[in-house]
């Protein structure tokens, strides 16, 4: 046992892995031991655009002599495939955004009759900021305006996306002095698609520029609308007890697994299975009830709006079929492994895709339809409750779970720091200018075989927060944290350090805050310009002290949400090596030229001590910057200012930074 | 930690409901729901449902809906493991608990049971405080006088405490609200068995015996961001936010704290009003929706009041002359009735005066205090009566012969501060009682020049640079001494009348309100007095000598620009930078075009009947209904907060017999309605106002309340009596 590597931090996963392990079935966790990442394509050096290569670009000093056939340098190429990554993950999550749009257009209209309209209040506001006039409409024609505005917004071919407005004012005039802003949403990913095609641009500052570009319309177009659109249809998340586990499969119950990412068919099926018909059809089939189970970012939708129990994230999903005891995994786009569909010719297991983009050897496709959702809903269901009954006892049967409270909407982020009529983000601002909490880290993006899973998003979260630094997650970063049992109000008297501690006893909440699925990620953006716009932090995101983290990220749409807030001001850290670490050049664009001209910068890190130690230094140096308090562990406390009739008077001046501008 | 207190605020939030809900049944029962309800003179309705959610309550059926309202803010107690965040909710449990107790108490005064009334002792609280108390409150609200605003919930552990505690308050200042009790012991009660006097001119007003009076605090609390704000009912980020910034106040409790204790400090909290218990409670630390702490806790009742002052963010300056009694002007209001009295001064028992002199530096030795008069110790120390000169010599480098009013008219001031001591009057009538209780402090007659001589300097620093005192005895010496201040007196005044807007170059401004009213100016002239009727152009001249920096700063007029109104150019770009862009330009003289702002503390409300082709005047305090069909109350709402209403102004009783009084619309020819007390209060300068303007007989030409109340009735005594503004061209 003492050589044995550690595969899972995650307990329950790594006990199954060890039992798939022992009765001969493979994992991603044995193929990333086995297939070895290829150096030249892992580092940016491979170039394989056109069919007179792939060309790769190695030797001594390849930074200036290696070169293509073309005479593409290493830098030009290295550029050229990290632009691609970025365009590739803008258009996953802004093509999820727009089905997410006609979702909300068809249920205005009356075409897609099972939606409803369930925030107004959003809906409203958002109405507003996208300059739509709401007296006296009912909600459904203004979702039908908003609906329509937004979908024009992704093949807008001139002007600014609608959304960059929602950004601090300082931050958007850093945008358009750098030609960042970007006019639409399509434009941007076709446009990049486009230089990085045979023979059109060449120059890796203005390759790297350009992914901050289309980034942008990924953190303030799709990512956001995707979050908007979303809370108006099925509810702004609020907090919610739920558990963490795949020990959450249960014995005696039809056990569904929602996995994927767009939550319109999640959301019906959550619907589906409380009604009595189901519930009697799973009776009848011997089953106790209908047990769903969410997985990936589909989990984080459910869980976050309906407190549907988390089996994990991505690299949780083999071990889900493993179990043996999921009568179906249903899946739709983004981040689905072909694997399932082979490890569940072992099991009962039925793998159910359900889009026309996402197709899968060996799955049944049951064809999703908004316009029909439910019926699609409990289409899924009866094929699972019919399953039930082929069920063996083959499979690693685990019931440990963890509990979560999850559903820190930036709105309720707001709320909960003053009820409904003090709702602000000065008590945060005030608890970091106290130097009560240090800073804010943001652990969010993927899981990566190639790195024991989540151990180091644990380790990271548990670190910050010890140091004060509060923790807001999303993806399966989030996912990682709730397995570990970090996201309960418990932790932060357990683990947290005394400060960040006070301010969660005060509000109630766990050091470690649960935002939602990776497309929410756009919730972090929200808080960041609110903490802005609060006032006492400076006037920009960049000024804030505050860095983003990915430590063990894999998917393109991770790079794309990296560059996203790098372009919106923030210190970014990805784990792992890096996809450009061939180039000096292009490294020296993402970490100087980058920050020169936006304030944020992007860096690859693989010693999770090494991300620890720079991720407190930059929150110092923000501190510093911004004249704050020196951090001292457990030394905190506010200047007191007593106030004199002459500085009431005066009060206006001191008032301004309370005022949201 | 602070889940306790969610909890428990959680829980008392639905006790207060339910209680409410109880009462509101039973009572729509006995009356039906179409009966009508108001709080005592507020112009507010139920202000803190008026304040936070815009809605009118004025039926039962009102109270029902604003009850289904305060429903949803309820929220459910949070679990004892892996609980949902509890502050938001917590908090809008305590807004939910305000609303309710607003309510309830609004169903008391219905059943007749507010103020209430103490069963053992008969004695009554204060209950519900109207727009008038708040009104007359301005300008102590404003100069420092009352900085701040402390309710104390409960009782002390002994009756000593309690005293020690709201001396501390009152010889800081502080205005002390008296609410709840712990198991039916409160500070009232222990209040009065000390034989502690309470009420308004004393800083210490018992609202009533339960907690849910302390609503009538917080009530006050958020009307001045409606009355000096300028805060609309329905905003309640604005009204939370003045509440938090400019209302000082905070909350004492006083031992045990039970749920509905909780839930009530809950709401507070909403205000930005942190609580500092004497009992060991969880408290709250991290700031933000308070300035600092939300809850702490000092064991310490020696230390409690310092403590609550920090944690609220309170600066307090107390100046306190030398002497052995305690000093402030939450004593002012202190009564010393003849049996309590062992030696007075003046009034009718004997001759007396108090004149201040301007003398050359070295003429006057600072600190020297001379008492002339054969024996006058002994003749001190047997009580009763003694004539008493006071001279109060100053000289000073930036000293000028203007000041001396000024400084004199502090002389009642310095002296009535003392506890235990009392003045009234001034120049040749003053009145001054010493109490035995002070004579047994061992208070003596030096002590009255002690005073004198460090309020002056602590006053006038800047332009003060020494003062002498001197007491005269004997009658003699008083009288002849007495004749030469009337000399100099009419002198003064004399040079006072002849000071007009015309031959000054520099107005001051008054930006002493800015603290409550942000967007307010008032522009002094030397012939139109601040609007709270505190401050003169002379006061505001020497204010702004002593203080350069401070809340009177000049004005230099600059070009008249038209005539007619008196609009000036210098004043113009004063104000558009003074009151932050709010107002751009004003007219001095007219009541028509860019009048006047206000900040909610004036004297009187001038206010436009056009069907009259005059103008009404209603001043602070009179209840009833005038002619334009607005109680004072509701006509102050239009007024207040810093705009400009055309057709509505607020001024200084005193303006009204100015010569620039509407000069531009026909001056005070205009005037055909005002109270009687009013008519009282100016008989003789608007007589000779009105004489100048040709109409000697002009004050019975002015209908007043006991003539009419409404426009029609009015029209036909005007025109009875041959009015002169019916012949006037029309103001509209």
């Amino acid at each position: 046992m003492a050589d044995k590597t550690i595969k899972s931090a995650d307990r329950v996963a790594e006990e199954i892995i060890e039992w798939a392990e022992g009765h001969g079935l493979e994992t991603a966790f044995d193929r990333a031991e086995r297939l070895h990442p290829c150096p030249i394509g892992h580092s940016g050096a491979c170039c394989k655009i056109c069919f007179m290569g792939p060309c790769r670009l190695v030797g001594p000093d390849a930074e200036e002599k290696a070169a293509g056939v073309c005479g593409a340098t290493l830098p030009v190429v290295s550029a050229r495939n990290f632009l691609r990554m970025v365009a590739a993950g803008t258009a996953a999550h802004s093509d999820h955004a727009r089905d997410m749009a006609f979702t909300l257009l068809e249920a205005a209209t009356g075409e897609a009759p099972d939606f409803k309209i369930k925030d107004e209040v959003k809906l409203r506001k958002l109405a507003g900021i996208l300059d739509i006039p709401t007296d006296g409409k009912t909600k459904e024609i203004i979702a039908k305006e908003v609906a329509e505005k937004i979908i024009s917004q992704f093949g807008q071919q001139k002007g600014e996306l609608a959304f960059i407005r929602r950004a601090p004012k300082k931050r958007q005039e850093v945008w358009r002095k750098w030609g960042l802003v970007p006019r639409g949403i399509d434009r941007e990913v076709a446009e990049a698609m486009h230089r990085t095609n045979m023979g059109v641009d060449q120059d890796p500052e203005n390759l790297m520029m350009a992914a901050l570009k289309v980034s942008l319309a990924d953190g303030w177009g799709g990512c956001m609308f995707s979050t908007d659109i979303t809370d108006i249809l099925f509810g702004t998340p609020r907090p919610r007890r739920s558990q963490a586990s795949i020990g959450i499969m249960k014995e005696d119950e039809v056990n569904v697994v929602v996995h994927g990412h767009e939550p319109t068919l999640a959301e019906m099926v959550v619907e589906a299975a409380q009604e009595k018909e189901m519930l009697d059809y799973a009776k009848q089939k011997g089953a106790k009830g209908i047990n769903l189970v969410g997985m990936c970012c589909t989990a984080n939708e459910v869980l976050m709006r309906h407190g549907i129990p988390t089996a994990g994230g991505f690299l949780n999903q083999e071990l889900a079929v493993m179990t043996g005891l999921a009568e179906a995994v249903m899946v739709d786009v983004q981040c689905i492994m072909p694997a399932i569909a082979q490890a569940a010719k072992k099991f009962h297991t039925k793998i159910i895709t359900t889009s026309h983009k996402g197709k899968m050897i060996d799955a049944v496709h049951v064809q999703y339809d908004e316009h029909r959702a439910k019926e699609v809903a409990r289409q899924v269901l009866r094929l699972a409750i019919d399953n039930f009954a082929n069920r063996t006892a083959e499979g690693s049967r685990v019931h440990e779970t963890t509990p979560v409270i999850a559903g820190f909407s930036h709105e309720y982020i707001d709320y909960m720091q003053g009820g409904r009529f003090r709702a602000s983000f000065r008590p945060l601002n005030d608890a970091i200018m106290a130097g009560r909490i240090r800073g804010v880290a943001g652990i969010v993006g993927c899981n990566n075989p190639r790195i024991a899973q989540d151990s180091i998003h644990d380790y990271l979260a548990e670190e910050f927060i010890k140091n004060d630094v509060l923790v807001v997650s999303t993806g399966c970063g989030a996912a990682a944290c709730a397995k570990a049992g970090f996201m309960t109000p418990e932790t932060a008297l357990e683990k947290a350090g005394p400060g960040l501690r006070e301010v969660c006893e005060a509000i109630g909440i766990p050091p470690i805050l649960h935002l939602g699925a990776c497309v929410d990620n756009s919730r972090i953006l929200t808080v960041a310009t609110h903490m802005v716009n609060e006032g006492g932090l400076g006037d920009d995101i960049s000024d804030l002290p505050a860095v983003g983290i990915a430590p063990e990220w894999m998917s393109e749409k991770a790079l794309a949400i990296g560059c996203y807030f790098v372009a919106s001001g923030m210190y970014v850290i990805f784990g792992s090596e890096s996809p450009v670490e061939a180039s000096e050049t292009v490294k020296h664009i993402k970490r100087n030229v980058w920050e020169e001209r936006v304030g944020g910068k992007l860096e690859f890190v693989a010693d999770p001590d090494e991300i620890l130690k720079k991720s407190l230094e930059h929150i110092d140096k923000k501190r510093d910057a911004l004249k704050l308090r020196k951090y001292e562990p457990g030394r905190f406390g506010v200047e007191r200012k007593l106030m004199s009739m002459a500085d009431r008077r005066k009060l206006e001046a001191i008032a301004k930074p309370h005022e949201i501008k | 930690m602070s889940k306790i207190i969610a909890s428990a605020a959680i829980r008392g939030s639905h006790r207060v409901f339910r209680q409410t809900e109880e009462l509101l049944q039973k009572v729509i029962a006995e009356k039906g729901e179409d009966h009508h309800f108001e709080f005592p003179d507020t112009a507010y309705h139920l202000p803190m449902i008026y304040a936070i959610t815009g809605f009118e309550v004025k039926t039962l059926k009102d109270m029902k809906e604003a009850l289904r309202m305060t429903q949803d803010l309820l929220h459910d107690e949070p679990d004892d493991r892996l609980w949902s965040p509890y502050l938001g909710e917590a908090l809008d449990s305590g807004m939910a608990t305000l609303f309710a107790e607003e309510i309830w108490l609004a169903l008391r005064y219905i059943e007749g049971l507010e103020p209430a009334k103490d069963p053992e002792t008969g004695y009554v609280y204060n209950g519900f405080i109207t727009d008038t108390i708040q009104r007359n409150l301005g300008i102590q609200l404003v100069d420092g006088r009352m900085p701040g605003f402390a309710a104390i919930i409960g009782a002390a552990p002994d009756d000593d405490t309690a005293v020690k505690i709201v001396r501390e308050l009152q010889q800081k200042n502080i205005l002390v609200f008296l609410s709840g009790n712990v198991k039916g012991e409160s500070v009232t009660k222990q209040l009065l068995r000390k034989k502690v006097e309470l009420g308004w001119d004393v800083y210490v007003v018992p609202l009533g015996p339960d907690t849910e009076h302390t609503l009538y605090a917080l009530d006050w609390a958020i009307r001045a961001s409606l009355i000096f704000g300028g805060m609309s009912g329905g905003d309640f980020k604005g009204n939370l936010r003045y509440t938090k910034e400019r209302v000082f106040a905070y909350a004492l409790v006083l031992g045990e704290l039970d749920d509905v204790k909780w839930a009530t400090g809950a709401g507070a909290i909403n205000l930005g009003f942190p609580a500092i218990c004497d009992t060991d409670v969880p408290v709250i630390h991290p700031t933000g929706v308070c300035t600092y702490e939300e809850v702490e806790k000092e064991l310490d009742h020696d230390k409690i009041v310092q403590r609550a002052i920090e944690v609220r963010g309170l600066k307090v300056l107390v100046e306190k002359p030398p002497i052995p009694i305690a000093y402030g002007p939450a004593f002012e209001g202190e009564r010393i009735r003849k049996e309590e009295t062992f030696i007075e001064f003046g009034g009718t028992k004997s001759a007396a005066f108090e004149w201040c002199r301007l003398r050359e530096a070295e003429e006057v030795e600072d600190g020297k205090i001379e008492i002339v008069g054969e024996n006058w110790k002994e003749r001190y120390e047997q009580g009763g009566t003694m004539p008493l000169g006071i001279v109060v010599d100053v000289t000073g480098r930036k000293m000028q012969a203007d000041f001396l009013p000024i400084i004199e008219r502090r002389l009642h001031h310095n002296i009535n501060e003392g506890q235990g001591i009392w003045h009234m009057g001034q120049r040749d009538i003053p009145w001054i009682r010493i109490s035995h209780s002070a004579k047994q402090a061992g208070f003596s007659l030096e002590d009255i020049a002690k005073i004198h001589h460090a309020m002056t300097h602590k006053r006038f620093s800047s332009i003060v640079d020494k003062v002498q005192v001197t007491l005269y005895t004997e009658e003699e010496d008083v009288i002849r001494l007495r004749d030469e201040a009337r000399a100099d007196w009419k002198a003064r005044d004399e040079r006072l009348a002849a000071l007009t807007d015309e031959t000054v170059d520099t107005f001051y401004s008054c930006l002493l309100c800015q603290s409550f009213a942000p967007s307010h100016v008032c522009v002094i002239t030397p012939e139109r007095l601040g609007l709270c009727g505190a401050y003169n152009w002379l006061d505001t001249k020497a204010a702004y000598e002593i203080d350069p920096t401070g809340g009177n700063q000049p004005i230099a007029k600059g070009e008249l620009i038209d005539t007619r109104y008196g609009r000036y150019t210098g004043v113009d770009e004063y104000l558009k930078q003074a009151s932050g862009g709010a107002v751009e330009t004003l007219n001095l003289y007219t009541i028509m075009e860019n009048p006047m702002t206000s900040c909610g503390c004036f004297e009187c409300i001038l206010a436009i009947i056009p069907e009259a082709n005059g103008v009404m005047i209603v001043q602070r305090g009179h209840t009833g209904m005038t002619p334009i069909g607005m109680k004072f109350s509701t006509l102050a709402g239009t007024v207040g907060g810093g705009v400009q209403t055309p057709g509505f102004m607020g001024i200084g009783v005193n303006f009204i017999t100015s010569r620039k009084f509407l000069a531009g619309d026909g001056g005070i020819k205009r005037v055909v309605w005002m109270t009687k007390a009013l008519k009282e209060r100016v008989r003789e300068g608007f007589q000779r106002a009105a004489a100048e303007a040709g109409v000697p007989d002009l004050l019975d030409k002015v209908a007043d309340e006991t003539i009419c109340e409404d426009s029609e009735k009015l029209l036909e005594y005007l025109t009875e009596v041959g009015h002169p503004a019916l012949e006037m061209e029309p103001m509209i």
